[in-house]
Formats: structure tokens, sequence, C-alpha cells
């Protein structure tokens, strides 16, 4: 992190507007279309590209009503800055029509699992108007040339590609129809294309591909092109399949550790009992480089490199090293002491209780570390030669990592190439490519490719960290008005050196914010209170410790809505309201109010319930989008105590009822998917799932140990509502379904207990459930009980 | 160094490694069988789960010296031809549920289903909700509520 954390001057500062930016799109008179620039460009075959970004970032006004002004979020969101910085970049983006009658577009993002690969492919189909099979959607390599607009996070592929690739897919068909219509004499007007063919007037057909050198165009153009109005979708907003399924139920999806590489052998890194380690010697290497089909061993700057034929004898190899370690980073630290640093570091509550009227409620929350893990550990495959380096690899900001590559092996930034692999997961792990820059390092120390996998205790170990963090809340309020509401939100620092920072030093000066941190910035641009509560402000705090930190599937929110949504209950019980009606009487919005009442509705808010069972009902809103959740908890002792060898069970939540309103969804049923995952996420963070920092490194080292939502954790009963199209704009999706299930799960467990928690997991303070696997030898032994 | 000899996807395959190396190095980083996945290497996250002579195991934590050249091992590319077919049921239904998100865990998912309905049907009963929250593999995209009801789907045709 660049620029220190530290507290500024209160009171919050009035969000200013922000600046305008012209779009390229211009009203034609009397229709409902628009018309924007597409480009043709110089090819044997048809290729049509579009800019990036410059449509799709005008901020909208929040309808917001007095009293509470609103949170800069509600204005410009992260989206809308990410959606700015799209919009000068010179880089295109090109939708190519094969001779097979194909189209096929190498699109700038990574597809880890949240489904852009399918919902990309659904708005070519539906402008260019090919069958979706046809459309084929690869992940593009690095390209310099797009500076910070190929970052992957944010929940922002579809905001960001939503206008560019149907602009770029429209423009294609015209090229195909004006060709067709030239070759055979007629107005392109007496043309119709469907499915790939374009048909004349007297029935004459011509197929795409047939077409498609013919279209290609020998000098680049700009040409202008109308887009299909929403009333005539037939692919957008029909749910889909994924398009990678079959790859997936078949075996076929190539991760990164399925890729072959000519000589890329496996190899791993014997890693230090503590984080940030260092390698003082090693008394073996000779022995353990003449180990069983081992070939290379190297002392890097994370550990000492092995690589051989298999990864089993990787395995043994690691532990066979003798490494003298010097002292990390952290090693006096443990969950205590960060919470200690935590405490200290809390931006004071500026709002005291208020007069002899008024009363206040404040309560304090603490989140624990979690691991960003996805079920794919770090990995990556390195070849780097004397001039040049090639890189495969996950990786959601490849251009981030292909020039801190460069740098790191004294290369020119164009002689690395940096692929982008499909990814097991992310969850905000890939955000960072720790593996590829590692793998990079060992290539060349080595003189060989490498296949690098980080092993799975590692991964937990020394992999990066969701961070710890407070989040203290006041209120003030008198008879039913809630006159004032502050949250002090104060985290070990995340680090977000993964392309967000390059965006915030570019566009600082257009921001509706004061000269904050890049955190800061990113805090405010995320976070916002949908209810009316008066004066409110939320501000973040940050200690810069020596963690390997990384946001988390929906960064700050769920932490924060938790906090935020438990607030709510308690203030809804002082003024002796229903939680429900209580939030409806506050909403700021009617599409709040409408999430709000659609999910009290489907899941019969108010139901009577046994005792030790309870319901919960939360909002969040982000992406230009709103959420809630309606949750019921079983916390009674035969279900807390349900015996499950090597896991947890605890309080079960028994049913979820999840409305997600996100403007114009794409493909509901992969919008589904992805609140279904951070259901379970939510449930995760609420009951069961963090690290346990102990003398500078977790004590987790298996999914044994690290409590993520198992089958015996998932609901019974799990309903997801679509809000049909609201705003006609896609909002956000991949991180939607986390904020509002934590918060309601939080609240139906006080509910159901009588208790409100204040610490997250709830499980996290109990004795361990595990026995923590040994820190020297690094790896635990291979197991020999598989046969079951 | 030692040669293994067994079947896998119904095809006898030889190799010269040690006996030591767990069979799940042997299949991907020998034999280029990539459906079965590294989640942990620990028999915890279930990633790698196949069959051996038809009963789901986790070849991450058996010695391949411990396989018989007899054995008959399964993973997630030959399940279709237990079947005959081209897909196997389980694989439809999670086609027409559309189950996987990121996909990595789905072999395993799909290989631990289909040896827990056997299990099940060879108990001459039907799957129940204690059956499904009794599985152990993990899927961290959360894909949990579809594969539940996949599994039902699937065993209505196996």
């Amino acid at each position: 992190m660049a620029a220190p954390a530290r507290p500024r001057p209160l009171p919050y500062p009035r969000p200013k507007e922000p600046a305008a930016v012209e779009p390229e799109a211009t009203a034609s008179a009397g229709t409902d279309r628009r018309r924007f620039l597409s480009y043709l460009i110089a090819a044997p075959t048809l290729v049509v590209a579009a800019r990036l970004g410059a449509q799709a970032i005008h901020p909208e006004p929040a309808g917001a009503a007095v009293p509470s002004l609103p949170e800069p979020s509600d204005l410009f969101d992260l989206g809308d800055l990410q959606n700015l910085a799209a919009s000068p970049t010179s880089g295109l983006i090109s939708v190519v029509v094969n001779t097979d009658g194909t189209a096929s577009f190498a699109m700038p993002r990574a597809e880890v699992g949240q489904g852009i690969t399918t919902a990309i492919a659904m708005l070519i189909a539906e402008e260019i108007d090919l069958p979706l099979e046809k459309v084929d959607v690869t992940l593009a390599d690095a390209r310099p040339e797009l500076v910070w607009n190929q970052l992957t996070g944010g929940s922002n592929t579809i905001r960001s590609l939503y206008t560019p690739v149907r602009i770029a897919a429209a423009g294609a068909r015209s090229r195909l129809i004006s060709t067709a219509a030239k070759q055979w004499k007629v107005p392109p007007s007496t043309l119709t294309a469907k499915d790939g063919v374009i048909t004349s007037k007297s029935g004459k057909t011509v197929t795409y591909g047939a077409i498609a050198a013919a279209a290609a165009a020998s000098k680049s153009s700009t040409v202008s092109v109308n887009l299909k109005p929403t009333k005539d979708f037939t692919v957008i907003g029909k749910s889909t399949n994924r398009v990678d399924a079959l790859a997936a139920v078949t075996g076929a999806k190539v991760y990164t550790m399925d890729l072959v590489v000519p000589n890329a052998l496996p190899t791993m890194v014997c890693r230090p009992p503590t984080i940030n380690g260092t390698v003082k010697s090693v008394a073996n290497l000779a022995a353990v480089k003449a180990m069983p089909g081992i070939t290379d061993v190297a002392i890097v700057s994370t550990g000492v490199a092995v690589r051989g034929n298999t990864f089993g004898q990787c395995i043994d190899a690691v532990d066979a090293l003798v490494v003298t370690w010097g002292p990390g980073t952290e090693d006096h630290q443990s969950d205590e002491t960060v919470l200690a640093e935590l405490k200290k570091a809390e931006i004071p509550l500026a709002v005291p209780p208020l007069n002899l009227l008024a009363k206040s409620i404040e309560s304090e929350f603490t989140f624990y570390f979690r691991s960003n893990s996805p079920l794919e550990t770090n990995c990556a495959i390195a070849d780097v030669r004397k001039d040049s380096a090639e890189i495969w690899s996950s990786m959601k900001s490849p251009v981030v990592a292909q020039e801190t590559i460069a740098q790191d092996l004294k290369l020119p930034v164009k002689a690395v190439t940096c692929h982008v692999m499909q990814g097991g997961g992310s969850f905000g792990r890939h955000l960072f490519f720790d593996a590829a820059r590692e793998a990079a390092e060992i290539s060349q120390k080595m003189g060989k490719p490498v296949k690098l996998m980080w092993h799975r205790t590692d991964d937990f170990r020394h992999g990066r960290t969701h961070p710890m963090a407070t989040s203290r809340i006041r209120v003030n309020y008198s008879g039913k008005n809630v006159l004032t509401y502050e949250q002090r939100h104060t985290s070990v620092s995340t680090d977000f050196t993964h392309g967000f920072g390059e965006i915030l030093t570019e566009f600082a000066a257009e921001l509706p914010l004061g000269n904050l941190t890049f955190a800061e910035t990113i805090f405010e641009l995320t976070q916002n209170v949908p209810y009316n509560f008066g004066v409110t402000t939320q501000l973040l705090n940050e200690v810069d410790l020596g963690f390997h930190t990384g946001s988390m599937r929906n960064i700050y929110s769920p932490d924060v809505c938790t906090a935020t949504e438990l607030m709510v209950d308690q203030l809804a019980a002082a003024m002796k309201v229903d939680p429900y009606v209580f939030r409806k009487q506050f909403l700021k919005d009617a599409r709040s109010k409408a999430v709000l009442d659609k999910a009290a509705q489907v899941g019969g808010w108010g139901k009577t319930m046994p005792a030790g069972t309870a319901q919960g009902i939360a909002l969040h809103n982000e992406y230009k989008g709103c959420s809630a959740a309606l949750v019921e908890i079983d916390c009674r002792p035969e279900t807390v105590n349900r015996p499950i060898e090597n896991g947890v069970t605890g309080p079960r939540v028994t049913k979820v009822v999840y409305v997600v309103d996100v403007g114009l969804p794409i493909n509901p049923k992969g919008l589904e998917a992805q609140m279904l995952g951070g259901i379970m996420d939510g449930i995760a963070q609420v009951l069961t799932s963090s690290l346990h920092f102990k003398n500078g490194i977790p004590l987790e080292g298996s999914w044994d140990n690290y409590y993520y939502t198992r089958q015996w954790n998932v609901p019974l009963d799990v309903q997801v509502v679509i809000m049909p199209p609201t705003t006609g704009k896609p909002g956000g999706a991949g991180e939607f379904g986390v904020a509002s299930s934590m918060a309601a799960i939080a609240c139906a467990y006080a509910r159901a207990t009588g208790t409100m928690p204040t610490s997250f997991p709830i499980n996290h303070n109990e004795p361990l459930g595990f026995t923590p696997l040994p820190l020297e030898p690094p790896l635990p032994e291979e197991p020999t009980n598989g046969l079951g | 160094m030692p040669t293994q000899t067994f079947i896998v996807n119904g095809k006898k395959v030889s190799v010269d490694v040690e006996d030591d190396v767990r069979l799940l190095w042997v299949l991907r980083d020998l034999l280029g069988i990539h459906g079965p996945k590294y989640g942990c290497g620990l028999n915890v996250c279930k990633a790698c789960t196949s069959h051996l002579n038809g009963a789901e195991f986790n070849p991450c934590s058996v010695p391949v010296g411990d396989i018989k050249a007899t054995d008959e091992i399964t993973t997630i590319e030959g399940l279709p031809a237990t079947v005959g077919k081209e897909l196997h049921p389980m694989q439809e239904a999670w086609l027409d549920i559309d189950v996987a998100q990121c996909g990595y865990c789905q072999p395993g998912q799909i290989m631990a289903a289909v040896a827990l309905v056997k299990t099940v049907k060879a108990e001459g009963r039907s799957i129940t909700d204690d059956d499904l929250d009794g599985i152990r593999n993990i899927c961290r995209c959360g894909t949990y509520p579809r594969i539940r009801e996949a599994i039902k789907a699937g065993a209505a045709n196996m």
C-alpha cells in the first residue's frame, strides 16, 4: 500500500458531483435506439471492434430522500470508477466472424466460475443473431495497452462490457448484411438475419461463414450501429446453462495444472514456519536433489523450490529439506495482539449521546481472519528463457502481473507473455498473481520450465487472507426517529496493489471524495447505509501489518453490513417495532422496499417458530442493485451437537429466501448460481469459517480445519428470487450474494438464542476443533487411507 | 524402478514409478489423466474421488504400489463407458441443473454421487437428506444446493 492509513477530519464532506464524461452515443430522433460507433478492423476475416467503457459511465443520482444525505457510493460507486477508468483506454475489444460461421471473442477478463464467458457469449449471440453454441468466448492474454482495464473484480465485468461487446457484435451483423446486400444488389434494409443466415426478400440465403471473408475490411474505419432495443431481446434475460458445463462434468475443462507445457515438471516450495520467514541456510541441497524423481532444487525468495517428475516426489523432497529459517515478519502476532492493535487504531465516534430525550445504542463487532483460498490452490506454469518468458495462470490482473514479472526477471514487458487460464474459483485470491511471480522466479533460477503448485496446507498458512476487522457503531435515536448513525470500521490493511491502486491514482481528481488512501476510497465507493438514519458516517481506518492480505468476495460489505443489520435489529427492538416493519419504515428507496417485501412475502416473515429457532431478515445494496435475505436458523441443542466426524456442525441455517434486483439480469440461471454461492459464504462466515493466527502463522492447514460450508451445513430449502428488470442496465452479480445472507443469518442467530453475536464466526473463540498440523516439516505426510 | 500395472478407464497401463508415489500423481503427472483434481492431498476435500473396482476411493491417499494388476480404476473420463453411453445419467442431471460454477470439484462430486447412489440402491432404499449431508466433497463455489438436486435427479435415471 503506497499511502499509509490515517484518520481524517470530521465531519464527513458532502460528496461533489462526479465529473461528467461524454458518451459516444447520440440519441437518434424518434426511436428508442441509440447509435454507437463500432470499428471495422482490417483483417483477412470480418473483425469489428468497440471501445471499452465509454457508454456506461454516467453515474446515476440515487433516489434517496432526506433526511440522510446520499453517501458517496449511492452516487458513484466502485464500478462507476472502473467504467470511468475504461473510457480513455485506446485498446479495442473485437468480435471476429470466422469463415466456419462462428463468432469469437477474446475477453479481457478472467473466468473463475462466475459465469462471465456464458453471459458475454449471450450478449454477442443476441446482437449478432447467432445461436449461442456458435459463439466462442476465450480469455485474452495480458494486453498491456489496456492498462488498468484488464482487471476482473468488483463484480464489474458485465457492467463494463455490456455495451461495448454488443456494439462490436451489432457492428459485425450490420457489416455482414451490408456485404450481402452489395453482392445481391439490393438495399440492406430488405435483408433479414437470423441464426447466422442472411435471407433476402426473394428467398436467397447466405451464411455468416460464407460471407465473412467478403465482409472483411481492407482498411480500418468507423461504422455507426444501432443496438437492439430491450423489448426485442430473445437471449438476454433468458436462463441459459453454462457454455463450459459439458467440459466441467466430463473432466475435460483445462485448468492451469492440466495444461501440458513441454518439460514443465511439477514444482513445489518448502516454506517457512512463520509468514515471510526467510532461508538462512540449507544443509542438504545435494542429498535432496538426488532423491527419487527430483531434478532440481533452488533457494528462492519465498523458500526452497524443488522440481521433479511428480508432485508426490516434490512433497517428499520438501519435507526432507533441512532448512535453517530466519524469523518472519509477524512472529509475535496472534489473534489477540492483532485485535489489540485494531482497537488502538479505531477512529473515535464523534457524536456523543445527544440529550436527555435521545437515547444511544453502541455495539462493537469483531471479524476474524478468513482464507480466500479457492479449491484450486495457487498455481502457475512458467517457462523463462534468456530473452523471454511465458506464464500460464488464472490471473485477474494479468497486465499488472506481466509488468511485475518483467521487472522481477529484468526483461522488457513485451518479452513476457501472460496467458490467462480458467480458474478453479477465486473469491479474491486471483486478484493477485503470487504463484505466477514465484513460478517465474523459480523457472529463471532453475533455467527450466516449471509447473508450480502450492500445497493445500501452504495455501491456508501462507496464502492471502481477508483481514481481521472491527466495526463499531453508535446510533442516537429519539422516539421513533434515528438521529445519527456512525460506523467506524477498523481493519488490518487490505492489499489493493493489483490494479485498483493504479485506477485510483489516475482518477483521484474525478472522485467525489477527498484525498483518501486507496483502501479508504474503495471503502467509501462501496459502503452505504440504505436507511434514513439522520446524519450518517461510515469511516475506515487501517492498521498496516505484514500479513498477506487481499479482499475476499464482496470486500468490506459482508462485515460492514452484518454490523449494520445487527444494529438495525437492536434499534427495532428498542423502539418495539418488528424488524421487517422497522426496515420498511426507514428504507430510503422503492427498489430496496420491493426486495424486502418480496423476501418477507415468499419467506413467510413472522410465522411462529419453535424455541431455539428463528427468522432473520437483512438488506444490502451495492453494484447498482438491491438484495434482501430472509433466513431461518435452528440453534437447538440436538441440531448444534449432532455429530459429524472431523467437522463442525453448530447451528444450522434451515431455510434461505434471497431476493435480488440487479437492474437487468442477463442470465437468471447464472445469477441464481452466484447468489447460491454467496449464501454458502454467508453461512460459513457467521457460523464456522476463520483462520486462527498464532505466533505468526495460521493454525489451519486443511479443509477439515478451515470450516468452509459443507453439505451438513447446507439449508434444505434455498430459494433465490430474481426481480424483473428495473433499471434496464445490468448491475453486478459475482459477489452480491454474500453480505445480506451473512447479515440475515447473524440476525436470526441473535433472535433464536436471545444473544447478539459480537464476534465472527461465532465459533472462533471456542476451543479449537482440530489438532493443528505440524509446522516442521512444512507439509503433512500424504495419507495411505484412500481406499475408504 | 518398479513397473506399476493396472487398468484405468478400461485400458491396461504400465508405468515405471516408485511404489510409494500416490496414485493421484501417477494418474495426473505420468499418465496425463487430469479429471481427478488436487484440492488437498490429505483425503479431506475429495476432489480426486474416483472408483476402484466400482467403489469410491481417493487416489491422493493410495500408494500406487498398493494397486494390483487386475484392479480397475475409473476416473470421470471413464464414467460414461460404465453405462455404455456418451454421458452417465449423473452427468446428464448435472448438465440439466447446471450445477458447475468453476467446475474444479465437479468430477469428484459426480464420482462421489454415483457411488452414493449405488450404495443406497444396494441397501434397497432411496437417497435421504441425511445421505446427502454425509457427502464430504468440498465445493468452494457453494454449488451444494444444486448438487443435492442433481443427485436426486440422477439417481432416478440410474
